[in-house]
């Protein structure tokens, strides 16, 4: 093929994600990241993207949060926000409840929801 | 809340008093009201995120005699209710029941509290399908009957028995545009999450 090729869709995945092709097994589309550190130069322009979302200290951002902000696919937004855990620029600091959710979280659900009614 | 206007959709950041984020899933065909519902419960503005998806083509044949494939993108809305002081952020997440739509559901269904599945009267034949891939997740769920004004009487026991639902899975009825009725049926959910027993540990005790 010549020429540029300017979909992004024939891009694929793992060129997006910097080589990476996994994500962790914990990052899922609810788990909520912060910024920590580390500077955003040399990272891939799609996680100087993902970076750019929480430059401005407002909070932190689920997964899905930030597939939705950027118009990428849930899969590659996990497999980067993998790969920023692993080079220290993002950290979980929420923790996301289990494949066997504790009970207390269950009874904090049930407890809450019958707050909102 | 803050949030940053940086595409077509204005995110909402999570406040920093959330220590804990978890996610129900709400299944269903197309059109049974699963973005209605979760734009009733969402406390920040429903966002959409999309995924492509590969699927091969059933009927269509190319020169080389392969299956031809083509590729399809997948809406999925989801929302977020901040639960006990803002403590716990429980993310719902609308994702189409179609068996079709495996390979997303081993994606972004795996760790879910458990799903609410709605369902129409009116078509509970796409109710089977979604079911189907929660039986194979191990994802325990609920039907909630999505009330349309227009559908035909219902009796439960009846929709209970067309559906082959366990008698311990919670049945419901609700209605997707009103907050405190949807609250409803999130709330049954949770109470049979809660209460179901805890399996016996494999190895015996001492």
């Amino acid at each position: 093929m010549t020429g540029p090729r300017r979909d992004p869709d024939m891009i694929r995945p793992y060129v997006r994600t910097g080589g990476q092709i996994q994500a962790h097994a914990d990052v899922r589309p609810e788990s909520v990241v912060v910024a920590a550190t580390g500077p955003v130069a040399g990272l891939s322009p799609d996680a100087r993207r993902v970076m750019r979302l929480f430059a401005a200290g407002r909070g932190g951002l689920a997964v899905a949060d930030i597939a939705a902000a950027l118009e990428l696919p849930p899969s590659t937004v996990r497999i980067l926000v993998s790969s920023l855990i692993d080079s220290g620029h993002l950290a979980a600091t929420v923790a996301a409840a289990a494949d066997r959710p504790e009970h207390t979280t269950l009874q904090k659900v049930l407890h809450g929801l019958r707050e909102l009614v | 809340m803050d949030s940053a206007n940086l595409s077509s959709q204005a995110v909402s950041y999570v406040p920093d008093t959330v220590t804990t984020s978890a996610k129900i899933v709400v299944a269903g065909g197309f059109g049974v009201g699963k973005t209605t519902f979760i734009g009733s419960v969402s406390e920040v503005e429903p966002l959409r995120m999309e995924e492509p998806i590969t699927e091969e083509s059933v009927g269509v044949d190319d020169l080389n005699g392969t299956p031809a494939k083509s590729t399809t993108t997948v809406g999925m809305d989801f929302g977020r209710i901040h639960l006990v002081d803002g403590t716990l952020a429980l993310y719902l997440f609308g994702l189409p029941g179609q068996t079709r739509f495996r390979p997303l559901w081993d994606d972004l269904a795996e760790g879910a509290l458990g799903c609410l599945v709605l369902a129409d009267t009116r078509d509970l034949d796409a109710s089977h399908d979604a079911l189907g891939l929660l039986e194979e997740q191990g994802i325990p769920y609920m039907v909630g009957i999505n009330v349309f004004p227009d559908a035909p009487g219902y009796d439960l026991t009846e929709i209970r028995e067309a559906l082959a639902l366990d008698p311990e899975t919670p049945l419901t009825t609700c209605d997707a545009r009103d907050r405190t009725s949807s609250l409803y049926a999130l709330i049954t959910l949770a109470e049979f999450l809660a209460g179901r027993r805890t399996p016996e540990p494999l190895e015996p005790q001492p």
